[in-house]
């Protein structure tokens, strides 16, 4: 399986990705802002980072490089798109999934090994946990508040499309402490969290972040 | 040539924490009365040609698609004299 991670300028995690990728025995595709097609992969990955410099907002930019036009295409047609950080922002931007991302509540850049729980297992990225399964992956974002209008909440909610939640103090402000989302079919997610920081015992709080790159492999989709 | 200003406000009931941070702050500096402090941004665009109806709208075209995030955002459009 071939996994096509996206390099905007200004993308820090780009190579983070691509290792975790490999690690978990899929082949990483470097793919550019400036590509017009994605090489032929079967999944993407967003990185997190501070694309074009967060001007404007914090992937509002990244939304309309030439790249985003076909992964927007493809994940219309389902093709497996993770969003982490920087990268749920421009999902966000992208109106690949409801709501937005905005300045931390309390205004300082948050960077910790957060605590997750894991409550939709059916995504193209999360098959390989437990429903209720908790991971320690680090986060690191000055603007991770994720909003929404509370009908956009209650649906996501109500449809059961919460990926993870943070558990503990609530890290950023993010409403109803939501940490990821999935779109209806469980194939795009936004994540704020970095399980690509947490693939290996010598880097990193351990190893829980793996499960994300792994269950797109499975290519199992409940 | 024509001067349009766009200006993209958070909305009322999403936090302002940037705005909070100013308002925290003008006490310190002795700065009182002030009970809110939101903070937006203003675009300036120039434009050629004559602005008709069709060109102002293509302002707000750009702004509900470029400049401001409707999700979170409000905008206004005025022309400048």
């Amino acid at each position: 399986m071939r996994i096509g991670v996206v390099t905007f300028p200004g993308s820090l995690d780009d190579v983070d990705a691509r290792r975790a990728v490999r690690l978990a025995g899929a082949q990483p595709v470097a793919l550019w802002h400036a590509d017009c097609d994605l090489a032929g992969v079967d999944a993407v990955v967003l990185p997190g980072g501070f694309s074009y410099g967060d001007y404007l907002r914090c992937g509002a930019i990244a939304r309309f490089a030439p790249v985003m036009t076909a992964v927007v295409d493809a994940a219309g047609r389902g093709m497996p798109v993770l969003g982490i950080c920087n990268g749920f922002q421009v999902l966000c931007e992208s109106h690949l999934l409801p709501g937005a991302l905005i300045r931390n509540e309390r205004r300082k850049f948050a960077c910790l090994d957060q605590r997750l729980r894991i409550e939709r297992t059916s995504t193209a990225w999360t098959s390989a946990y437990e429903a209720g399964q908790e991971l320690v992956v680090p986060l690191k974002n000055g603007e991770g508040g994720y909003v929404a209008d509370d009908a956009t909440l209650d649906r996501l909610e109500g449809e059961g499309l919460v990926v993870a939640r943070y558990v503990g103090p609530n890290p950023n402000g993010s409403l109803r402490a939501i940490a990821g989302i999935s779109n209806e079919a469980g194939t795009v997610v936004g994540l704020m969290p970095h399980p690509e920081h947490a693939v290996e015992d010598l880097c990193g709080p351990g190893t829980d972040g793996l499960g994300f790159f792994t269950s797109v492999l499975q290519g199992v989709l409940a | 040539m024509a001067r349009v200003v766009v200006d993209v406000m958070l909305k009322p009931e999403i936090l302002d924490p940037q705005g909070k941070a100013v308002h925290g702050a003008l006490p310190r500096l002795g700065f009182e009365g002030v009970t809110d402090v939101r903070q937006g941004k203003r675009f300036e665009l120039q434009l050629d040609g004559d602005l008709g109806d069709e060109r102002l709208a293509q302002v707000h075209e750009m702004a509900a698609t470029l400049l401001a995030n409707p999700v979170v955002e409000d905008f206004t459009v005025r022309v400048e004299p």
